[in-house]
């Protein structure tokens, strides 16, 4: 672990530089090889896996076929029915988004107690996924389940088969991931509320806005780098729904209908040893989330404020 | 949900602002009973008996209590084995990854040295990289190095450090200022010194609360371990877990799945119940200045 220092130097550094800059790199040295070992090199691998008809055995440069599983993948209808129910899933980021920006105004006012809910409500996003996701199969079970004993006591009727329909089982899963991800947005809110100045409801409400107005004119603006935080990392992670899906759906749905995008690739990947088709799904996955967060990225100074 | 229109309350506790408070107070208690809810059925269905939790009357009290299905998971050697290596993986990924991390946090934020910023959003950029790119490389490589039947894959990644850790305390450091590095310089101070004897102190709080929230991260993982590891004996707790669901279920013993479950989500939960305010203090920091 040299301070390896090969490249030719700009500006002659005299000794005492030369020193520092030797045991900066140093000590980042560890998380650099990582990054080289772990992400830079499979990354560059996973590119050229997936211009081959690779199966994780066979040579990989013997089966180049360009961008063959590129092409592939756009008329494979599969891919389009995963990729469509992954955006499908999508509409719980804004419901979240809407319910924890409600529920952390709610809370941002001095009432006993409050920090106990406040408590209640993050709990399922510190529970393992796993464990949370067997237990909301079970909520789901169309048989003996909470929620349809739920329905059947209010109702009279049996409800619907959660997670054996086509249609329900996106619901069920929509459900989950809102019920899962909620209590961060409220904290994440809350602490965003908790920086806005009061004077700016008191100037506000001396010119005679009130309630509506108060929370339309400046909570919202004024939170809007949480909300745009809130997108981001919420569609990034939203194409990259998996554990999920496999926990509870394990077999992707009835006619595929609840299996995502990564979904689809570990199946290929590693149930049929497509290494390389699965490449080019990752790959497109990758330029997919690239692209949304860059239109994001740009879109920001429309709409996001920040306070001065 | 909560009443709209006097979501601002004005600092004088009204009787009416009272009032409002109330009925926001009890909004919220109810929407935290639904979230809880499920979670709750799962401790008491974890005390059911089968043929309660089957039986085609709705009830959430247990009746009789069962109290033996968590002996009974307690004692089950594959779940002790996944106890055993989720906290195999956790220890030397949270020490010596914790040191990287550290050290490296350290560096990027008070040294100069050339490439400094490239290789900083280098590591910053694997951030927005989705796993799914580099698990079917990570996965050959780790076949080929003979490491899929250990625990390997999952230790000694974790050991160079932790990007989105180097971030947060690198932040953190910015507010001590940088004289303090020319004046340890004057003294004589090795660089490594400069690192534990007077950043690392000032690191410290912060470090402990992403040391907790990355174990919390290990101790949940599922992806990785399920991925990696094919070998029963190197399974790691959840994946325990979920093979405990795909093989109990068919048998219905839901109250077993039930109270591993529980057993597998309590330590984060307490974790998180005794170190609630830095959790949230840093959870916050990550999303508010966008």
């Amino acid at each position: 672990m040299s301070g390896g220092n090969t490249k030719p130097v700009k500006k002659k550094m005299n000794k005492a530089e030369f020193k520092e800059h030797c045991w900066g790199l140093t000590f980042v040295a560890p998380a650099f090889i990582g990054f080289c070992i772990f992400m830079a090199f499979p990354i560059a691998f996973a590119f050229v896996a997936s211009l081959t008809k690779w199966n994780g055995m066979n040579n990989m440069l013997d089966n180049f076929i360009g961008l063959a599983n590129y092409t592939k993948l756009l008329t494979d209808a599969k891919f389009w029915k995963v990729l469509v129910n992954t955006i499908i899933y999508m509409v719980g980021i804004p419901i979240g988004m809407i319910l924890g920006l409600l529920i952390a105004v709610a809370m941002n006012r001095k009432i006993r107690g409050i920090k106990v809910l406040r408590t209640l409500y993050y709990v399922p996003v510190v529970s393992s996924l796993v464990a949370v996701a067997i237990l909301w199969m079970w909520v789901f079970n169309y048989d003996y389940g909470l929620l349809n004993s739920i329905v059947k006591l209010i109702s009279g009727a049996h409800g619907p088969n959660w997670l054996g329909d086509e249609f329900w089982v996106k619901i069920s899963m929509i459900i989950f991931m809102v019920w899962k991800g909620l209590g961060s947005s409220i904290i994440l809110y809350l602490s965003g509320l908790q920086g806005i100045p009061r004077d700016y409801y008191e100037a506000a409400q001396i010119d005679g806005a009130s309630g509506w107005n108060l929370f339309r004119y400046i909570t919202v603006p004024l939170v809007s780098p949480v909300t745009f935080y809130l997108l981001i990392t919420g569609l990034i992670g939203g194409f990259q729904v998996f554990v999920e899906v496999l926990v509870m759906v394990p077999t992707g749905g009835l006619n595929y209908s609840a299996a995502t995008v990564v979904f689809y690739l570990y199946d290929k990947a590693f149930g049929s040893n497509q290494m390389g088709y699965g490449s080019a799904m990752a790959f497109l996955l990758a330029i997919l989330i690239f692209i949304v967060t860059a239109i994001n990225f740009k879109g920001q100074d429309k709409w996001v404020k920040t306070i001065e | 949900m909560a009443n709209k229109k006097d979501l601002q309350s004005s600092e004088i506790k009204s009787k009416k602002s009272k009032m409002i408070d109330r009925i926001i107070f009890i909004a919220l208690l109810l929407g935290a009973i639904v979230m809880v809810f499920p979670l709750v059925y799962m401790v008491l269905s974890s005390f059911m008996t089968k043929n309660q939790i089957l039986s085609a009357n709705f009830s959430i009290i247990p009746d009789p209590w069962k109290f033996g299905k968590y002996s009974e998971v307690l004692t089950k050697p594959e779940f002790l084995r996944g106890l055993r290596n989720t906290l195999i993986v956790a220890l030397p990924v949270l020490i010596v990854g914790g040191f990287t991390s550290s050290l490296s946090a350290f560096s990027f934020s008070k040294l100069k040295f050339r490439g400094k910023n490239a290789i900083f959003l280098g590591l910053l950029a694997t951030m927005m990289i989705p796993f799914a790119v580099v698990m079917i490389p990570q996965y050959v490589m780790f076949t080929r190095m003979g490491w899929t039947n250990t625990l390997l894959p999952l230790i000694i990644p974790g050991l160079f450090g932790n990007v989105s850790i180097i971030f947060f305390l690198r932040q953190n450091l910015t507010s001590v200022p940088d004289s303090i590095v020319e004046a340890a310089k004057i003294d004589g101070c090795s660089y490594f010194k400069m690192y534990y004897a007077i950043f690392f102190p000032l690191m410290k709080g912060a470090l402990m609360t992403q040391l907790i929230l990355w174990f919390m991260g290990i101790w949940n993982d599922y992806l990785a371990p399920t991925i990696f590891i094919q070998n029963e004996e190197w399974f790691t707790l959840q994946v325990v877990i979920r093979s405990f669901n795909s093989y109990y279920a068919v048998n219905s013993d839901y109250p077993l799945i039930m109270a591993a479950s529980v057993l597998a989500i309590l330590p984060t939960l307490l974790l998180f119940f005794f170190f609630q305010r830095y959790i949230i203090e840093s959870m916050a920091v990550s999303g508010v200045k966008g």
